[in-house]
């Protein structure tokens, strides 16, 4: 079963992208900032994440930028999924190593799809 | 909905369009024609199909028709048949067509323009190979404002996320507002033309390639055999159709055969034997 690391400060955000995750068979463990995800990576490398930009302790984007720096980091995939909806921060995340985007809100079907096109389905 | 009016309706989609609705699909076609008969300052659907047998007009029974269309779509639907266009059909088309460097591509049915603008960037992501080619992608459709949209080239961000990667938008796509929308680059590859898949094609031409994808699911039996047979006529001996995940020419029409290895691609029962292995 793939693993998937869900970074979100929202616990209802976490909740509802851990229920369609599991869904799609994927075995979800959570964290609740980027300091607390890179930890959780160190211990054990996370087959995909799916990852918030604007978090409090540490962002989306610089947990990426660490996560690709870590020795294994550039192995699991990362989707960002976040309210910045806007070229500026898509072209960023994507020169800062993410491998998809989605833009909240999203459903189902766009984490089904956006996780297919990189080949986590 | 009066028995006699459904009937009246249904026989008149049937006959427009090749749709067959079932009587259990009374309320899609009440909720669907209300629209339409609000439009047209009738009040209500009885009113609407009394209208229809005594005095129609052109634009009324197009209403009806294009309001009764189904125009789901999105980008790079279901993937396979892309990834197939991309890896099987281009190389052997730029084999077979080396010489005179041109190649026609046809959307029968294009919808809000996902699956055109899908193939176009695909080719535009070839394009080292496909330097020097003359390339058409003609996009057609029954309902003229759904073309209207697919020349707009403007999508939410519901429609961008649902098959296209993000690589793809950011290339190809600018952001205006809360939509995003396709490059010029990408749109004049195509051009749309309003054609109903039951009416002759005039003067449409030959295509190497045809999608017709979750189209014929909509027509019965005779109507899905008219519609092959006359796509066949527009294409090449070596041409291939690609059709629907649900779709199959197999006890439809013997004008067509699967292609070998290939699920979802068929090309003419009178191609060389050859054209089979790919």
């Amino acid at each position: 079963m793939k693993t998937c690391l869900v970074v979100d400060d929202s616990g209802v955000i976490r909740k509802v992208a851990r229920r369609i995750l599991e869904q799609m068979s994927f075995d979800c463990s959570e964290a609740e900032n980027g300091l607390i995800a890179l930890d959780a990576c160190k211990a054990r490398m996370p087959d995909a994440v799916l990852l918030d930009w604007n978090m409090p302790v540490m962002s989306g984007i610089d947990f990426l930028k660490g996560l690709r720096a870590m020795p294994g980091g550039d192995k699991p995939k990362v989707v960002l999924c976040t309210t910045n909806n806007d070229m500026k921060h898509i072209v960023e995340a994507l020169g800062a190593g993410a491998d998809e985007y989605i833009m909240k809100p999203f459903d189902h079907d766009i984490v089904q799809a956006k996780f297919a096109q990189i080949g986590l389905v | 909905m009066r028995p006699a009016d459904f009937e009246l309706l249904s026989n008149l989609l049937k006959l427009n369009s090749g749709l067959v609705l079932t009587p259990d699909k009374a309320y899609l076609l009440e909720s669907r024609l209300m629209p339409v008969a609000r439009k047209h300052q009738i009040p209500t659907m009885e009113a609407l199909a009394d209208k229809v047998r005594s005095r129609p007009d052109d634009t009324l029974l197009r209403d009806i028709t294009e309001a009764m269309t189904t125009n789901e779509s999105s980008f790079f639907r279901d993937s396979k048949p892309f990834d197939q266009l991309r890896d099987v059909l281009l190389p052997r088309m730029l084999e077979a067509r080396g010489a005179r460097k041109q190649l026609r591509i046809w959307c029968a049915a294009a919808s809000s323009g996902q699956e055109p603008y899908s193939i176009s960037m695909i080719l535009k992501e070839q394009a080292a190979k496909l330097a020097g080619w003359k390339i058409d992608i003609i996009g057609t459709d029954l309902s003229n404002p759904i073309l209207d949209r697919a020349k707009e080239g403007l999508y939410t961000q519901f429609e961008v996320q649902r098959g296209l990667p993000i690589t793809l938008l950011v290339k190809y796509f600018k952001q205006e507002g809360d939509k995003w929308r396709i490059s010029d680059d990408i749109k004049k590859m195509v051009q749309y033309r309003r054609l109903n898949l039951l009416q002759p094609f005039g003067d449409l031409g030959q295509f190497d390639i045809v999608f017709c994808r979750n189209v014929l699911i909509y027509f019965d039996q005779p109507t899905k055999a008219k519609v092959l047979e006359a796509i066949s006529k527009q294409m090449p001996n070596d041409g291939v159709l690609l059709l629907g995940g649900a779709e199959t020419v197999l006890g439809v029409t013997d004008r067509f055969r699967p292609m070998e290895g290939q699920r979802g691609l068929y090309e003419l029962s009178t191609a060389p034997a050859l054209q089979k292995a790919v």
